[in-house]
């Protein structure tokens, strides 16, 4: 009701930013049931957030645990900044290669879907073996995750995400496939939303990731 | 989506940054994503800038790197992931509040509690004497 006389007052301008959602004259009580790929994408929202709250605990950890070296090598002394940029620079042009994905699937451009789809594959598996090299070039070095807490926790977080990665990576192989066997029908379109949504996540856990552990350590 | 009558008076336009829209066209998506790379590129250049510069005050660096990394956490969710201050997403903005909370209390509390822990605790040398 109240709503009703705010959008007479100030002639449709009571709600600008549709906090009564948008639905014109229908207040929000009786707008009925969100649109389905609303519905799914909060559901998987949920999951990423949860997901993040894991990482704080790996990140917490790692922070806690960073200055344990027992007399081996510390931060500084292990990571290569350059290798750490090529790794930010192929996941964030994966990320954006997703995104081109999720607006060719909206475009129903099958073509396009599976080219950008590709790229996206092959950016995020250039950064997965970048992570495997430095993993084996560490471990052959004598710095493996028993040698002191810090490394544990070093292989525990770094890993993690690269197990994240490659779980992302064989969810888009079988989109690909499901688009290409299937089409895009609605129950696919949205499991590509939430495929991409798990992917930009990734990107957000890496930003926190090269920071804390490869500029912070720079200086430890 | 948005009703005619709230397009007619020009309104319809007030759209939040990095909101999808069913009827966007192509162009303006791909320029979305466009923007969004460009802003978390720079972020990214400024902060391995920041490590190596002299333009910073040493002890400030830390806080500059942090700085940059929620900016540019805050560009992924926008630009990326599209949770935005839009209708549709009033719920996922309060569930990443949440989120929020929990991975602070988790970061915060751990590194105070360990720290305090860590202060009092007998150093490894004292402890070998004790036993001698």
């Amino acid at each position: 009701m109240s709503a009703h006389a705010a959008k007479r007052g100030h002639g449709g301008h009571g709600d600008p930013n549709k906090l009564g959602h948008g639905h014109g004259d229908v207040p929000s009580s009786e707008a009925g049931p969100a649109d389905k790929r609303i519905v799914v994408a909060y559901g998987f929202w949920i999951f990423l957030l949860s997901d993040f709250i894991m990482f704080a605990g790996f990140f917490a950890a790692y922070a806690v645990l960073v200055g344990e070296t027992a007399g081996g090598p510390r931060p500084s002394e292990l990571f290569d900044l350059t290798l750490v940029a090529w790794e930010t620079a192929f996941l964030l042009l994966s990320s954006f290669a997703c995104g081109m994905a999720g607006i060719a699937a909206f475009a129903r451009n099958k073509f396009w879907f599976q080219v950008a789809m590709s790229a996206t594959a092959l950016l995020g598996t250039a950064f997965l073996a970048l992570e495997l090299y430095e993993f084996t070039h560490l471990i052959k070095e004598g710095a493996g995750p028993s040698r002191s807490a810090f490394l544990s926790a070093f292989f525990a977080l770094v890993g993690c995400h690269g197990i994240h990665v490659t779980l992302g990576l064989l969810w888009l192989s079988t989109m690909q496939a499901q688009v290409w066997a299937k089409g895009f029908r609605d129950d696919i379109l949205r499991r590509i939303a939430c495929w991409s949504l798990f992917w930009h996540a990734l990107d957000i856990i890496w930003v926190a990731l090269f920071t804390t552990v490869y500029l912070f350590g720079m200086g430890q | 989506m948005s009703d005619s009558r709230i397009d007619e008076q020009g309104t319809g336009n007030d759209k939040a940054p990095g909101e999808e829209d069913e009827g966007e066209s192509i162009g303006s998506s791909v320029r979305g994503y466009c923007y969004g790379l460009g802003l978390a590129a720079f972020l990214t250049v400024a902060s391995f800038w920041a490590l190596g510069t002299d333009l910073i005050y040493g002890p400030g660096i830390p806080v500059a790197l942090i700085a940059l990394a929620v900016a540019q956490m805050g560009v992924h969710l926008v630009f990326f992931l599209h949770v935005t201050s839009g209708p549709d997403n009033t719920n996922n903005v309060m569930a990443l509040a949440f989120g929020v909370l929990i991975v602070a209390l988790v970061l915060v509390g751990s590194l105070w509690i360990m720290n305090h822990l860590h202060h009092n605790l007998m150093p490894m040398s004292a402890m070998a004497d004790m036993q001698r």
